[in-house]
């Protein structure tokens, strides 16, 4: 008997019609929710071409010749990113009122580098990267130098193009 | 409990004339089956070489993963898992809420006992052979419950949203950015956006609480129905070869003739062991207590010094020792190729020998790894590599260093000082390690030589020249030759003629 129901005969196909109506549905189904989900899953893709102008504050904060840390607030900020929205970056003033902003993060594994005015040279605390004042780099590990942000002196304050974590793989 | 010649007894059902609790359990039993489906798989007979204290660790590390379940989930009634709130939440978890440092320091030592008793789980199993046909399948669902395990561990470290967390999380996006063609895409789908913020913490918290749980629950209860349905292995004996012809009737053989029911019979050493284990979690978590939160995980506080958890010590070792040449290949390559070779381990190495007392190799294979990442953890905790970033200013120089130095020596030394020399080479024993001691310099490095160093570095140490002026490279160099023991001279230029370098001699 169900041998027959899956072969031929008058009453199989209405079964037959059943079972490919109820994959199809289904199929359908799963592809209405799923592309949404997809979708969804992959938004931190869409984000990634977001790069805003971000003010540092006042040239007079940053003296020539002098590296100073500077921080500034994640221009894409929300509400419970906390002290997260908090991204420290190195303004150097280069003598002759043209400046260099370098992103914290060390080039080789994204730790933070720390500036030493003495020896004029950034220092990593992880693997012992160096890097010269212009963010070239010096010695250790580092496969290049400081990531360096877009900067542009408007009226008295300094402008830095960012919003992004630095990698090797997509600069600030 | 049951009697062990009467395998299909239930117990808990009474004897004799049921009362109220016992027709109760009839009931119960006969809709649930219990006695028909269950207590069978649960009383099948396994080796009776198989019920030793070598076969615990499995059932060990799912007592942990139960605790951790249990554990979390009480955490998670306090923890508050937004990057804003998450770190606040802990220091309230860990001095304010009642017993809450207890529960944080159950969860982090049931994290630790986890993951070692599965480490010595992975060693017995490989030691006994028990990988090997017809158990592949149990092997290859245990290496992702290894890496799954190391996944919680990993996601758990960013769960105490600290400065560790947050600069952890750096490197693995440092890492994930190394990807030829998609490394921006991999940064921006573990970061949730293109940096660390809000979303980053949510889909941690997520893998760590939803994703990785149900795959670890999943293949837990594969890991287990492949142990129930082939069997668990027999104790291994040398010449006792496994065949894909054999093996199957030899094992069935064993299990009758010398077999028992593994409830209750089989279960009691697990059983012991598994009280023990609770007992030492207990007493670690009350001695040791939980770990962190340190910093409030601020990007702006950068007198940081990220460390991992010590399970990925000797992961970090590794990265700071690679060469740049091959770093990013062995950094993205590595971990999949080992972890495929594992995985593969029965389909290469699936019949022979099973016992360890007649398989070197495997030693060979275990103390090689175990001394590797011994080797690689413990160099993760000196972290010879780092500098020290406050040597400079924290540690003086030695007094014996500078006693009737001539001014421009001693002007020298002050460099040394100042120009954060010692932040990576050491002085009587205190500074950097990233690169050599300077104690004794003089008696490797000549005059010229040093001067060339200084002013020209090398690919590890940054060149000084832009940065020293000529008479400061002068009084440097003036007193580094003098650093040298006093019964060993400095060392000489042997195509230059005469008592070698003048001024150097004391």
């Amino acid at each position: 008997m169900r041998e027959q129901t899956l072969t031929s005969g008058p009453d199989t196909t209405r079964r037959q019609f059943l079972t490919r109506l109820g994959v199809l549905l289904n199929v359908l189904g799963a592809t209405l929710i799923g592309i949404p989900i997809l979708g969804y899953l992959a938004a931190p893709l869409r984000r990634r071409a977001e790069q805003a102008w971000i003010p540092l504050g006042s040239v007079a904060g940053f003296p020539a010749g002098e590296t100073r840390l500077a921080q500034y607030e994640n221009p894409f900020r929300v509400p419970w990113d906390g002290v997260t929205a908090k991204i420290p970056c190195w303004v150097r003033h280069v003598e002759g009122g043209t400046f260099q902003v370098f992103a914290i993060n060390c080039a080789h594994l994204g730790c933070p580098v720390r500036w030493f005015q003495e020896s004029r040279l950034f220092l990593c605390p992880c693997h012992g990267g160096v890097y010269y004042e212009d963010g070239s780099r010096a010695s250790g590990p580092p496969p290049r130098g400081l990531f360096e942000y877009e900067v542009e002196v408007r009226g008295e304050a300094i402008w830095v193009r960012g919003g992004r974590l630095p990698t090797l793989s997509a600069d600030v | 409990m049951a009697s062990n010649d009467d395998d299909t007894h239930v117990p808990g059902g009474a004897t004799g004339t049921p009362g109220r609790l016992g027709r109760l359990g009839a009931w119960l039993d006969a809709r649930l089956r219990f006695s028909e489906q269950i207590w069978p798989e649960l009383a099948h007979h396994v080796p009776r070489s198989s019920a030793s204290f070598w076969y615990v660790f499995g059932s060990a590390t799912l007592l942990c993963f139960v605790l951790q379940l249990v554990t979390g989930i009480c955490l998670s009634l306090v923890y508050s898992p937004s990057a804003a709130e998450a770190w606040a939440s802990l220091e309230w978890l860990t001095y304010r809420e009642p017993t809450g440092w207890f529960l944080r320091a159950l969860h982090y030592w049931g994290s630790n006992f986890m993951v070692a008793l599965m480490t010595i789980h992975v060693v017995q199993v490989f030691f006994f052979g028990a990988y090997k046909y017809p158990r592949e399948l149990t092997w290859v669902v245990g290496c992702f419950l290894f890496l799954l395990t190391l996944a919680m561990a990993f996601t758990g470290q960013v769960m105490r949203f600290d400065q560790d967390a947050y600069w952890g999380l750096g490197i693995g996006a440092a890492i994930a950015g190394r990807f030829p063609f998609v490394g921006a895409i991999v940064v921006d789908l573990m970061l949730g956006g293109p940096i660390i913020a809000a979303e980053t913490l949510s889909r941690f918290f997520t893998l760590h609480v939803f994703v990785v749980p149900a795959l670890l629950l999943a293949l837990v209860a594969l890991h287990l129905w492949l142990v129930l349905k082939v069997g668990i292995n027999e104790w291994p004996m040398p010449g006792r070869l496994v065949t894909r012809e054999r093996y199957l009737e030899e094992y069935h053989q064993l299990v009758a003739e010398d077999g028992e029911p593994f409830v209750p019979d089989g279960v009691q050493k697990d059983l012991v062991f598994s009280g023990l284990v609770m007992v030492a979690l207990v007493t670690c978590a009350a001695v040791l207590g939980p770990s962190g939160p340190n910093g409030e995980p601020d990007p702006t506080l950068i007198n940081t010094l990220p460390r991992p958890d010590f399970w990925f010590l000797p992961l970090f070792a590794a990265f700071a020792l690679l060469p740049a040449y091959m770093e990013t290949a062995l950094m993205l390559a590595a971990p999949p190729v080992l972890f495929l070779l594992a995985v593969a381990l029965p389909f290469y190495s699936g019949t022979g020998e099973k016992s360890w007392k007649v398989r070197p190799g495997a030693w060979i294979l275990v103390v090689t790894v175990f001394v590797t990442l011994g080797t690689l953890a413990w160099l993760g905790i000196r972290s010879p590599w780092s500098p020290q970033m406050d040597a400079w200013s924290a540690t003086p120089t030695p007094v014996e260093m500078v006693r009737g130095r001539t001014p421009l020596q001693l002007q020298g030394a002050l460099i040394v000082q100042s120009r954060q020399c010692r932040n990576c080479h050491a002085l009587g024993g205190a500074g950097g390690q990233r690169g050599p001691a300077l104690d004794d310099v003089a008696t490797r490095l000549t005059r010229d030589q040093l001067i060339r160093q200084v002013i020209q570095g090398d690919g590890d140490m940054p060149a000084y020249g832009k940065n020293l002026l000529p008479a400061e490279v002068d009084a440097l160099v003036a007193f580094l030759v003098t650093l040298h023991p006093a019964n060993e001279p400095p060392a000489r230029d042997a195509a230059t003629l005469g008592p070698g370098v003048a001024g150097a001699a004391r």
